[in-house]
């Protein structure tokens, strides 16, 4: 693996088209219109102290440090942006790949109504995703951000065909981004029936098609293989929609790519997803399909981890936010096969009838399986090509890999009071997504929520939680109670506890305590936050976002211009 | 060196040719960035197109696993006939649901009764254009078309400061 440094000729580019475009303001040589600028800052700077009683440790510098900044810069039809980055070194649990400082992103574009065109680092989703999708989960350290090329051409309404040529983002050491070793290449379309063809324009049934391609090229060989340098998945999808049902879909299929991944066999992949739904006021059934087989597509056949996924494999769970249902047991998608099914459904109970009350009560059930795909042996030779298994997509075997059943109430008592109660089920497979050390095989749990909401006056509210997990096995018994303070417009205070009172092993009976302060000026948030934290998705002063486990002081600021 | 030297070059390039634009916006406030989505049918958007007539538009990111945000736009939602009866205000919420939760958008709207626009960022272009760091975030358009406030965040009480501003604008 030997990721190429592609940084020096692309920023002088971006310099001078930074001043090509001042310049033009500044002389009014061009009629654009007004420029304008808008963008963010985002600054985490960490205290850290070590306790090994919760694995949390301190680095040597013990300060640590991530900051961004993005600037975009408009200008009729142009557009540039900028992202600097920071890392010094990086934050608790933040993948250690990221550290110095430098440019982690830039482009310039150009749109007019019909076109468009990019030339540096772009984001891009292709259909659902299943073959391409380049993305940034900035609070857990993903970002494969394209870089290269990318055209988009809208010929008539209703017909949409993107081009992308370029590499993928691998990591940002010591300031500089490294791209993947491999060269990433795409074309894609969709066309929306009713705007193309006339005789449908009032048609009630609204319908779209699309399809892809995407290719990836690496050379490279290997001693004993001869392996594919170019690696192609193909893509077909449609869209539905009759009044309040649709239904919508996309298969992937990818071509042998052998890689470290699936241990170098030969084996074509698959990715398939459905989704079908009726929805009304105050009712809603939704019902997700997904089979995978064999879907590691990545930038570089040699690398493994979260890093250069082309393709985006979406976990076909409900993505929790309650502490204790979100973080000990969270699933996430096996890339080496799985067939999964989700049903949801929103129900609302009539205002003013006896089970109702008088505002009304909100139901949300919500029930997930995964399970292991059914194999079977090939009548070819191993030896000879390397396929190690066939099997078809959506047949499953009876081997579980994850059960979910959720089921949240809300009820508004009255002006001020709301209430929601939450109960969940999971059967979690842990030789499959290893999240603990302390269980083998299935960890059975319970959860339950309570969570008032209570309006005080015009500005001043509270908020409180209490939440159980219960589990035989693992960590056992778990315990988290919040209270929340909001001042409306600035201020918010929150304390909470996480208590591990079940653990089997007395001496790991531990507490999580943490406080967190912070004051909001428009756009412009600043946090304190003290103590000891586990990672997951943390809710707090009304703003969501992904957290690693930390003990120690936290200091945030971000704000949007 | 050399990078640094970059980094160094374009950040006071940026700044010192920035002054003005942000002066500029300063008093102005600037115009909604254009990019091309779609709305929660399917129908292809191009954001700096939003209108209504000369009254205030607000934009609201937002998404189905974000508790403040659903709380904020269930807020607006039982005062929302109010608002507009008396300031012909629109809402556009922006929903920034990727692939693994956006199919839960319509349904939840559906059974929430909205009745704003919906907009569908699932690639995050218009959250970044707009420099969106988290959820919610809410911007107020003037009916020039001119972004004149932005709230990052909700706590129960903000949808009256927001209100205010939109009032400023109508007065």
């Amino acid at each position: 693996m030997n990721p190429n440094r592609t940084y020096c000729s692309p920023t002088i580019f971006i310099v001078g088209c930074f001043f090509f475009l001042m310049s033009a303001t500044a002389f009014g040589q061009f009629d654009l219109g007004k420029p304008s600028v808008s963008g963010n800052i985002e600054t985490i700077f960490q205290y850290l102290q070590s306790d090994s009683a919760i694995n949390a440790f301190a680095p040597e510098q013990k300060a640590v440090m991530n900051t961004y900044a993005n600037i975009n810069y408009t200008l009729g039809h142009f557009r540039a942006g900028i992202r600097l980055e920071s890392y010094l070194p990086s934050v608790a649990g933040y993948p250690a790949f990221y550290s110095g400082t430098g440019i982690g992103y830039r482009f310039v574009e150009y749109n007019t109504d019909k076109l468009s065109a990019t030339v540096g680092n772009f984001f891009e989703q292709f259909g659902s995703g299943l073959a391409l999708r380049s993305y940034e989960e900035r609070a857990i350290g993903l970002d494969n951000a394209m870089d290269g090329a990318r055209i988009k051409f809208r010929p008539m309404p209703g017909i949409n065909v993107k081009g992308v040529i370029g590499k993928m983002r691998y990591n940002f050491n010591d300031g500089v981004v490294n791209n993947s070793d491999g060269i990433i290449r795409g074309i894609d379309g969709d066309i929306a029936l009713n705007d193309v063809f006339s005789f449908l324009k009032d048609s009630p049934i609204k319908a779209k098609i699309g399809a892809n391609f995407v290719s990836r090229y690496q050379g490279g060989s290997n001693d004993t293989l001869v392996l594919p340098k170019n690696v192609a998945a193909y893509s077909g999808r449609f869209d539905l929609r009759y009044k309040d049902f649709y239904i919508n879909g996309e298969y992937t299929h990818k071509i042998n790519d052998p890689s470290e991944n699936n241990g170098y066999i030969y084996n074509n992949g698959h990715g398939a997803i459905v989704n079908m739904g009726y929805s009304q006021k105050g009712l809603a059934v939704l019902l997700s399909a997904k089979s995978i087989d064999n879907m590691f597509f990545r930038a570089d056949r040699t690398v493994t981890g979260n890093q250069l996924m082309i393709g985006f494999l979406p976990a076909l769970t409900k993505n929790h936010t309650y502490n204790l249902a979100a973080t000990l047991y969270p699933y996430a998608s096996v890339p080496s096969g799985e067939v999964a099914y989700q049903l949801d459904l929103l129900y609302k109970i009539k205002r003013g009838t006896k089970i109702g009350g008088k505002y009304g009560t909100d139901i949300n059930l919500n029930i997930a399986t995964v399970f292991n795909p059914l194999r079977h042996d090939t009548e070819g030779d191993y030896d000879k090509d390397r396929i190690a298994y066939t099997g078809l997509p959506f047949d499953k075997s009876d081997s579980l890999y994850h059960f979910d059943f959720n089921v949240e109430v809300k009820r508004k008592i009255n002006k001020n009071l709301k209430l929601t109660a939450a109960y969940f089920h999971f059967i979690f497979n842990n030789n499959v997504n290893e999240v603990t050390k302390d269980a083998k095989g299935y960890v059975t749990s319970d959860i339950v929520v309570l969570d008032a909401a209570y309006k005080i006056n015009k500005k001043h509210s509270i908020r409180a939680e209490v939440q159980g997990l219960f589990t035989k096995k693992d960590k056992g018994n778990w315990a988290t109670f919040l209270v929340e303070y909001t001042v409306s417009p600035h201020w918010f205070v929150a304390v909470m506890n996480q208590s591990n009172y079940g653990n089997p092993d007395e001496a790991k009976r531990q507490n999580y305590p943490f406080g967190s302060f912070g004051y909001t000026l428009n756009a412009s948030r600043f946090m304190i936050s003290y103590g000891k934290q586990r990672a997951g998705i943390f809710c707090i002063g009304g703003v969501c976002r992904e957290v690693p486990a930390t003990n120690g002081l936290t200091f945030s600021f971000t704000t949007t211009f | 060196m050399k990078k640094l030297l970059y980094a160094l070059a374009i950040t006071a390039g940026i700044g010192f040719s920035f002054a003005n634009v942000i002066n500029d916006q300063d008093t102005e406030g600037k115009a909604v960035p254009s990019v091309t989505i779609a709305d929660v049918e399917g129908n292809v958007i191009k954001t700096s197109d939003m209108s209504n007539n000369g009254d205030p538009i607000v934009i609201s990111f937002w998404a189905t696993w974000c508790k403040p945000c659903k709380l904020e736009l269930n807020t607006i939602h039982e005062l929302y006939p109010d608002w507009q009866d008396e300031t012909g205000v629109k809402l556009i919420a922006v929903s920034i649901d990727n692939e693994r939760t956006k199919n839960m958008v319509k349904p939840y709207i559906n059974s929430a009764a909205w009745d704003y626009d919906i907009w569908m960022d699932v690639n995050g272009d218009f959250k970044r254009a707009l420099g969106v760091n988290n959820v919610p975030h809410t911007f107020l358009v003037d009916g020039n078309g001119k972004i004149v406030y932005s709230h990052s965040g909700y706590v129960p009480g903000d949808e009256e400061i927001l209100y205010e501003h939109i009032l400023e604008l109508t007065k």
